[in-house]
């Protein structure tokens, strides 16, 4: 069963001028996760604003639980869950004021929405913090009780909009630590994210999507390897450098990369420590001093740049800014 | 139905429990009417002659009065813009609820606030020499006359809240428009000085027939208002609850709908 279906969605702003999406198509499995990773402006917040309601598309259609979002909004609110790029609370109410009133506003009872909030709380480590005002919270705690917020009915499908987005790293692992508990529990998830990591971490199916549509669809695994997933980078001394080339050759059977200038072999591995160690120990038979070492894991810029033939942020500052209104 | 109006009151709760939560709002939105009064009574109040028993503090009242529930415009509109800014309608707007719920809890919660201001200021008011005398179901009435004024103008407010989505320029373009509207008026000095176009604005300012309402109401003559024998200032209550039903009938269709297609970015 397909929990989300969107086909051929199309958005313009400003009267066509802008292009968020231009026939946008994809679906997530139920109980699945799926990853929208693009850099800014490739419309992924678009997209999710038309899935969660709070947008009509131009053209196309999208259902969400098998309901149709144009045509029956109020059903598809119901069952979904939206956590945005910015924590969508009032700063001058507690954690506790903010839940049990969305509580309310779904519909719960009194006594059923303070249960609710007392549970959330306890869940995201937030008990303590409870009785205090949004705006004394840190980053990731806006973020963990704006997820919470969004998790009071028990939605079916849940939209997180590049949830960790500005969060420093340890917001970030604890961000994660939250979506991998709820991924567990079985929530279908569409989250985005410009973090090829995040996607990797968290999602079992990536769409990669560029100027509103997508252009890439798989495991990360699969995606790895048409980017070519991990790659060896070896730097040594010029006169080292045709040994070491021939060295690198042999020991894993690729025909490496090499740039004279910079001295620098490249090479894809598929098992990196593995390769790294037989390098390294090679090397060192050999007497040859590496001046720099490292195994590169793709990036989203390698990713763009081997799906599109062009750099992600360069496409993108240019649409982003025309985006704003 | 009864769902929505379920909805309205947590919105409205909502504006109730910033006011605990953030004390500081409702003291300087308190103190600012408070201190107005203070400074008329005391610095227009000898210079203009009233004319009436009591002396001009019986004619200021009920223009601060007018002037401050007027204002309630401005956090509706400012409140509105932050939670624009912020992303909270957004979110909001992806509950189930009733799309009217936000903004008809929103003005309800705004004009409640008023009650506070408004008895403080009646205080403030008799302590400096205020003396209503048309008796206790008349002033009563006054008072629901002016809460009604200003849940009529959060409705403006709600419309500029929404489609300005920036709380600063929200302010500013509310300051700039309701201030002289409130100044234009009959409200702090007699209309018969003003040059004659701002007269016959005056006469039909819906502030000046709320301040012309309320004068009648609270037992005062209306000294300040009566510079022509129009329509305006024969009938203020009248006139009055026509502006009313006339702002809240065109505003509230047209927020509701703002709301529906409001998005943040």
């Amino acid at each position: 069963m397909k929990s989300v279906i969107a086909e051929n969605l199309t958005k313009t702003y400003r009267n066509g001028e802008v292009k968020a999406l231009a026939g946008l198509s994809l679906d997530v499995e139920e109980g699945t996760v799926l990853a929208v990773l693009g850099p800014n402006g490739a419309g992924k917040t678009t997209l999710v604003r038309i899935l969660a309601t709070l947008l009509t598309p131009d053209t196309g259609s999208a259902s969400v639980g098998g309901i149709d979002v144009v045509k029956n909004p109020d059903a598809v609110r119901q069952i979904i869950g939206l956590s945005g790029q910015y924590a969508a609370l009032d700063e001058t109410l507690t954690g506790w004021d903010n839940l049990t009133m969305f509580g309310r506003l779904y519909h719960l009872s009194g006594s059923a929405s303070k249960k609710r909030a007392e549970e959330l709380l306890e869940r995201f480590s937030l008990t303590e913090a409870a009785k205090r005002p949004i705006r004394t919270y840190s980053g990731g705690m806006r973020r963990r009780l704006d997820l919470a917020a969004s998790l009071i009915i028990k939605p079916k499908v849940l939209f997180l909009d590049e949830p960790t987005t500005g969060l420093d790293p340890r917001g970030r692992q604890e961000m994660w630590g939250v979506i991998d508990e709820l991924v567990k529990g079985g929530v279908t998830l569409l989250l985005t994210t410009q973090y090829l990591e995040e996607a990797d971490h968290l999602a079992d199916d990536i769409a990669v999507i560029d100027h509103g549509t997508v252009i890439a669809r798989g495991t990360s695994d699969v995606l790895k390897s048409q980017v070519g997933g991990e790659r060896l980078e070896l730097v040594v001394e010029s006169h080292n450098l045709s040994a070491a080339v021939a060295l690198v050759k042999s020991a894993l059977s690729v025909d490496p990369t090499v740039d004279d200038g910079m001295r620098r072999i490249t090479v894809p591995v598929s098992e990196s420590s593995a390769a790294l160690v037989k390098v390294l120990r090679l090397l060192d038979e050999a007497k040859i001093h590496p001046l720099d070492i490292a195994l590169k894991r793709p990036s989203l810029d390698d990713v763009f740049i081997s799906l599109t033939g062009h750099v992600a942020e360069e496409a993108v500052v240019e649409v982003a800014k025309k985006g704003r209104k | 139905m009864i769902q929505t109006i379920g909805d309205c009151l947590v919105i409205t709760k909502r504006q109730l429990l910033q006011l605990i939560r953030v004390p500081e709002v409702i003291i300087f939105a308190t103190i600012q009417p408070a201190m107005f009064v203070l400074l008329f009574r005391y610095v227009f109040g000898g210079a203009i002659s009233s004319g009436v028993q009591g002396g001009y503090v019986q004619l200021l009242m009920p223009g601060i009065f007018v002037q401050t529930v007027a204002f309630t415009l401005a956090g509706t509109a400012v409140g509105l813009a932050e939670d624009m800014q912020k992303g909270l309608i957004d979110r909001f707007r992806s509950l189930p609820i009733a799309r009217s719920a936000v903004v008809i809890g929103r003005t309800i919660g705004d004009s409640t606030q008023n009650i506070v201001t408004l008895v403080v200021m009646a205080l403030v008011g008799f302590a400096v020499g205020w003396r209503p005398s048309s008796g206790f179901f008349k002033v009563f009435l006054a008072f629901l006359f002016l809460l009604a004024f200003g849940f009529s103008m959060s409705w403006i407010g709600v419309l500029i809240g929404l489609s300005v989505r920036e709380a600063r320029v929200a302010q500013n373009l509310v300051f700039i428009s309701v201030f002289p509207l409130t100044f234009l008026s009959n409200a702090f000095a007699p209309t018969t000085g003003m040059p004659r176009v701002l007269q016959y604005f005056a006469e039909w300012n819906p502030v000046s027939t709320m301040v012309a309402a309320c004068r009648q109401l609270f037992g005062t003559p209306n000294h300040f208002g009566a510079t022509a024998n129009s329509w305006p200032s024969q009938n203020p209550l009248w006139m009055s609850l026509l502006y009313m039903a006339l702002i809240v009938g065109i505003f509230l269709p047209l927020s509701v709908r703002k709301y529906k297609n409001a998005s943040s970015k």
